[in-house]
């Protein structure tokens, strides 16, 4: 008895030893930038295999804050949040308004324009960043924040998806309660689906945010004057090897730029998880 | 009542109604997908650099493209290279972790979220910029090597020939997070009476694990191996600003290629024909791995009571 306790104790011990080996591992290209962004600049690579600090300092935050041509980093994280906040609120409701008609409602063509949905899922977006690029240049949309904010307003792939799933997992005696009380299709929608997929729409919401946020292609062919650039494009000039080799400002403004994605994550990762989980398996 | 009779199978009202809620789908799809890509088709036939009207050529981008573009050559074996080694690793990596995650501790929680994390912020530029200082001649992997062997080593990993596809390949299997995540439920789903009933004929874990676990994850395996497939394919950050392509054009995925004849030369034409040359491949490689799931993924339907 006493042995097999000892043994169970060990074999507890070992498997908590490689789970956390393996979370160091996989934080310390993390832990590395955040740290490395509170040494001195000078410190930053002869100390490269230390993590911590010999000495702190706020100096590169400071420093890289003031960001570069006279902009500094605080406007482009407005900017960021514009562009996120916007293209997230879009995603999110349109996504559900349109996950609803396929999840429910029976109109010709239903069938046909949701496979088309699941093709927008797969559908490399090189191929159509030429010639979508050329049609908001024609309506004069290059240069601006239209061309990242407003085509989330027609719904996401992943998120009708998701929430197709999650319609589908609500009892459809509701919709005829709803409808016996004299609930029109519309009312039926706004009055018992959307407060019932709560859930669903966090979860939209969270992948959005982050995606978003981190979004570089888009913003890097549609922004092309430095005073409406986003956190990811700024970075990306800042951080050129042409440009000023201040490393630890570089890192300080690395460590700012994902301060959000990772308030985010660690606020909402349950519904991540279980976002991920269950629009994977069904698919 | 007009039911099932030819095309009026549905009300009006009930066609209003179905088009009211997803009518925004319709139009976006029209606008920012159809258009486009029958746009991108006709764009590939002609030589198109904004300035002047497109002037039709025919055939000659996709001649161009098989016949006389060596670098059009060399990013699509870069690409497929980087694609062939790194999505099988990350799905290995993302199986033995879910594996190891099945267990469920205090802890469970957060090692799920450690490894979770790199997936979410991997592809912003703030890893890119991490992950070139980390391979650089004075970055921290050979600051770490030097110091644990006694060494003075300051090969730039970005910059070999032969290494730098590797670091970007790294970053890959770093970000396994998503397909962890999705085998750990499909792990989950699995019934514990299959497991016993191995145990009970004597077949050891190693053989179960063959024996049961794979064959019920197929499913499983089998979206991830599309899913991965298309994003690796897609993958363009991370050879634009890590390595640029460099060095030789080691790095230089088809997307990266893509991008640059379109925005940086003003080849608009030839930019969609690769463009559309990826499609159809990525299709096509789609379709015979679709076909080749019924010999391999398991479906519990056909395959059980």
């Amino acid at each position: 008895m006493v042995r097999s306790k000892r043994k169970r104790i060990v074999s507890k011990i070992i498997y908590h030893a490689v789970c956390l080996l393996l979370c160091m591992v996989m934080l310390y290209p993390l832990m590395w930038m955040v740290f490395s962004s509170f040494k001195e600049t000078s410190a930053v690579f002869t100390t490269a295999a230390d993590l911590i600090p010999e000495r702190w300092t706020l100096e590169n935050y400071v420093n890289g804050w003031k960001g570069f041509l006279g902009i500094s980093f605080g406007a482009f994280f407005t900017n960021s949040l514009i562009v996120t906040v916007l293209a997230t609120l879009g995603a999110v409701f349109s996504s559900v308004i349109i996950a609803f008609g396929f999840a429910r409602l029976k109109f010709f063509g239903s069938k046909v324009w949701f496979a088309c949905m699941m093709l927008t899922m797969m559908l490399p977006f090189q191929v159509l960043m030429v010639p979508q690029y050329l049609l908001y240049n024609t309506i004069g949309w290059v240069g601006t924040y239209l061309p990242l904010i407003v085509p989330y307003f027609f719904g996401q792939g992943f998120f009708i998806f998701l929430d197709v799933q999650f319609i589908q997992g609500i009892p459809r005696e509701l919709d005829e309660a709803a409808r016996i009380d004299g609930c029109s299709t519309w009312g039926l929608f706004l009055r018992v689906i959307l407060p019932l997929v709560v859930p669903a729409l966090v979860t939209s919401g969270v992948f959005s945010f982050i995606w978003r946020w981190e979004d570089f292609l888009a913003p890097l062919l549609y922004l092309n004057r430095v005073p409406k650039y986003t956190m990811a494009v700024a970075l990306k000039m800042f951080s050129d090897p042409t440009a000023q080799s201040d490393w630890g400002a570089m890192f300080a403004m690395s460590t700012l730029s994902l301060v959000p994605a990772f308030v985010i994550f660690a606020a909402f990762q349950k519904y991540l998880v279980e976002g991920i989980a269950t629009s994977g398996l069904k698919g | 009542m007009r039911k099932k009779t030819g095309r009026s199978q549905y009300s009006l009202r009930q066609n209003l109604e179905g088009y009211s809620f997803i009518g925004l789908f319709v139009i976006g799809f029209l606008a920012f997908t159809v258009i486009p890509i029958v746009t991108s088709l006709i764009f590939s036939f002609t030589h198109y650099d904004i300035l002047s009207p497109p002037k039709f050529v025919g055939l000659e981008n996709y001649i161009q493209m098989f016949t006389g573009d060596h670098q059009f050559w060399v990013s699509f074996g870069v690409t497929l290279f980087y694609v062939i080694v790194s999505v099988p690793l990350r799905l290995a990596f993302a199986l033995a972790v879910a594996m190891l995650l099945q267990k469920t501790t205090r802890l469970t929680t957060f090692y799920r979220a450690a490894y979770y994390l790199p997936t979410i912020i991997g592809s912003s530029i703030a890893i890119s910029v991490v992950w070139r200082q980390m391979f650089s001649g004075d970055g921290v992997l050979n600051s770490i090597i030097n110091k644990v062997f006694h060494t003075n080593i300051s090969i730039s990993w970005i910059g070999g020939e032969k290494t730098a596809i590797w670091t970007l390949i790294i970053l890959a299997i770093w970000q396994y997070g998503s397909s962890m995540l999705i085998f750990l439920s499909g792990l989950k789903q699995i019934p514990k009476e299959l497991y016993e009933a191995a145990d009970i004929d004597g077949a050891s874990r190693v053989h179960s694990f063959f024996r049961v676990t794979i064959p019920m994850l197929t499913p499983v395996v089998f979206f991830n191996v599309i899913m991965q497939l298309i994003q690796g394919f897609m993958t363009f950050t991370q050879s634009y600003v890590i390595t640029q392509g460099m060095p030789m054009d080691k790095t230089l995925f088809i997307t990266v290629y893509v991008y640059r004849n379109s925005f940086t030369f003003y080849k608009m034409g030839y930019g969609c024909a690769i463009a559309w040359f990826l499609l159809i491949f990525m299709a096509v490689v789609t379709a015979l791995l679709f076909k080749s799931s019924h010999s391999w993924v398991f479906y519990q339907a056909e395959g059980g009571d």
